[in-house]
């Protein structure tokens, strides 16, 4: 049953990869600043992810503690950007 | 037991982060976009939480994890709700097929409104028989 555990772990962190590989899509192609910005917030959320299923596939638990600072850090990216935009004035049209 | 249902959890949670991504690629406009990569990505990363907390079944963890998980249900929203102000002042496009911006107008500094003050974008024909008809 462990073996299962171990597989679902290595599948969630392949979907995991396409989900951040579509996020990155996002940030390439996005037409405008505020899509980068959310493809990056997306990819924030997904690392969290990332290092949750990594400590389960290693049984390494203290990696949760990654986790958690990631998602802090990611939250203060997101608001610094967004003040940024609303800050820098009309956009060029 | 636990085992399986913190792999249920993973499955579930992957299957979510994988609707979130296909969202941000397939959506025509940012708010809808905000909307699959908030709610969809929130609940994606809360039920992988989940299953570390079920797997590893100690107190500690289980601690961390919905620690985690509520900071990512507080700050989700504020983010997406900061992000969206932010893009609408900035005057990102909306979908061309959108019906009702109950903003416009009203939360523009002069360059949001080009020379229809205030009026809602058009509608299709079916509230046509109400304002012609008096």
């Amino acid at each position: 049953m462990a073996a299962f555990l171990a597989f679902s772990a290595q599948a969630a962190l392949l979907a995991v990869a396409v989900a951040v590989f579509m996020a990155f899509y996002r940030i390439a192609r996005g037409p405008s600043l505020p899509d980068r910005v959310m493809g990056l917030d997306m990819i924030g959320l997904m690392s969290v992810s990332v290092v949750a299923l990594v400590a389960i596939a290693t049984g390494q638990e203290v990696l949760l503690d990654a986790a958690l600072a990631m998602a802090l850090v990611s939250f203060l990216g997101t608001v610094a950007f967004s003040r940024f935009i609303e800050r820098r004035g009309r956009r060029k049209e | 037991m636990s085992d399986l249902i913190a792999a249920l959890a993973l499955w579930t949670g992957a299957f979510f982060l994988i609707v979130s991504g296909l969202g941000a690629v397939r959506f025509p406009d940012l708010f809808m976009r905000m909307h699959a990569g908030t709610k969809a990505g929130t609940l994606g990363a809360g039920l992988i939480l989940l299953g570390a907390a079920v797997e590893f079944g100690s107190v500690g963890v289980a601690t961390k994890a919905s620690l985690t998980f509520a900071f990512l249900l507080l700050t989700a929203p504020v983010a997406a709700h900061v992000l969206g102000r932010a893009a609408y002042y900035d005057g990102t496009e909306i979908w061309e097929r959108t019906r009702s911006d109950a903003l416009r107008g009203k939360y523009d500094h002069g360059w949001r409104s080009d020379g229809d003050d205030g009026a809602s974008p058009p509608r299709p024909s079916a509230a046509g028989p109400n304002d012609g008809g008096g």
